[in-house]
């Protein structure tokens, strides 16, 4: 059982949907309730309830854009900034449809690193200089071009009930061997 | 040139107008002008592969062009621009050189 921030209690059940859709969001509440022992029905339910909590905030496709034409730039942005104006900054550059991703990093200085794409380096660099350097705040800008991916995922929902399940399973195995 | 050309081309222009200088694609120096005197300043200080940078790819030509309306200027820029080799603090030299004395001219007409 797991207590989010919103208090919300999620069990084992709840968990296991999670993990399934992130799998593969089109299963069945059939498969679904299948592949964790539940009725369909209570699947339904779950996942009405975890959608109301906010907690399944979407649906949506990932596609692979390169299959279908579309060349980006991507590229790491960091952002110096002067702390009394860093939410300002990170708020304002979140507002662009060009930047995916924004957080804010305290190391030596206070940063901002968001993930931009353009459709070419001369777009990118146009974003740059015309939009988010001229932000108020805004003391310095590093850009690192991606070139090549190796990996990216979301973060995952790992539910613990396959794994007591295969627990469950591997001792009595070895009750049985006995 | 009239009073009121003179005093456009020498006009402060708003943050999001001024010429930002970059070292390469996205890496912003933290260096700004909004103004030709502020301009002829900041090419006395500012690191040399930002000048090389801008000047390359026509950005100060573009800038001086658009944003200050000085087409003189600009068409002086894009004459260096086309000198081969130009690199280093030669470039700021001689860009300083044009761009102050154009400053300095403006300022004494009127």
């Amino acid at each position: 059982m797991k207590v989010t921030d919103n208090g919300v209690i999620l069990d084992a059940v709840d968990l296991g949907i999670l993990e399934a859709l992130q799998e593969n969001a089109k299963q069945t509440y059939t498969e679904i309730g299948r592949r964790l022992g539940v009725a369909h029905s209570t699947v339904y339910d779950r996942i009405r309830r975890l959608e109301a909590y906010g907690i399944i905030k979407k649906y949506t496709t990932v596609i692979d854009v390169e299959k279908i034409g579309l060349r980006n730039v991507t590229a790491i942005m960091t952002i110096f900034t002067d702390p009394k104006q860093s939410e300002e900054v990170a708020e304002k550059v979140s507002e662009f449809p060009e930047v995916l991703e924004v957080y804010t990093s305290l190391s030596e200085e206070l940063l901002i690193i968001a993930k931009v794409v353009a459709e070419d380096q001369e777009r990118l660099h146009s974003f740059i200089a015309n939009r988010v350097a001229p932000l108020p705040g805004v003391l310095r800008i590093r850009t690192s071009i991606i070139t090549k991916k190796f990996k990216e995922e979301a973060v995952r929902v790992r539910n613990s009930l396959a794994d007591k399940i295969k627990l469950i399973n591997s001792s009595g195995e070895n009750r049985g061997r006995r | 040139m009239n009073r009121r050309e003179v005093e456009r081309i020498l006009r402060k222009v708003p943050r999001e107008k001024a010429f930002y200088f970059f070292t390469s694609i996205g890496n912003y120096t933290g260096e700004s002008a909004a103004s030709l005197g502020e301009f002829v300043e900041k090419l006395k200080t500012v690191n040399s592969k930002s000048l090389e940078f801008h000047l390359h790819r026509g950005d100060f030509e573009k800038w001086v062009a658009d944003t200050l309306e000085d087409k003189e200027l600009a068409e002086e820029i894009g004459v260096l621009r086309r000198v081969p080799s130009l690199m280093g603090e030669n470039l700021r030299r001689k860009l300083h050189f044009i761009v102050s004395r154009r400053h300095d001219q403006l300022k004494s007409l009127f």
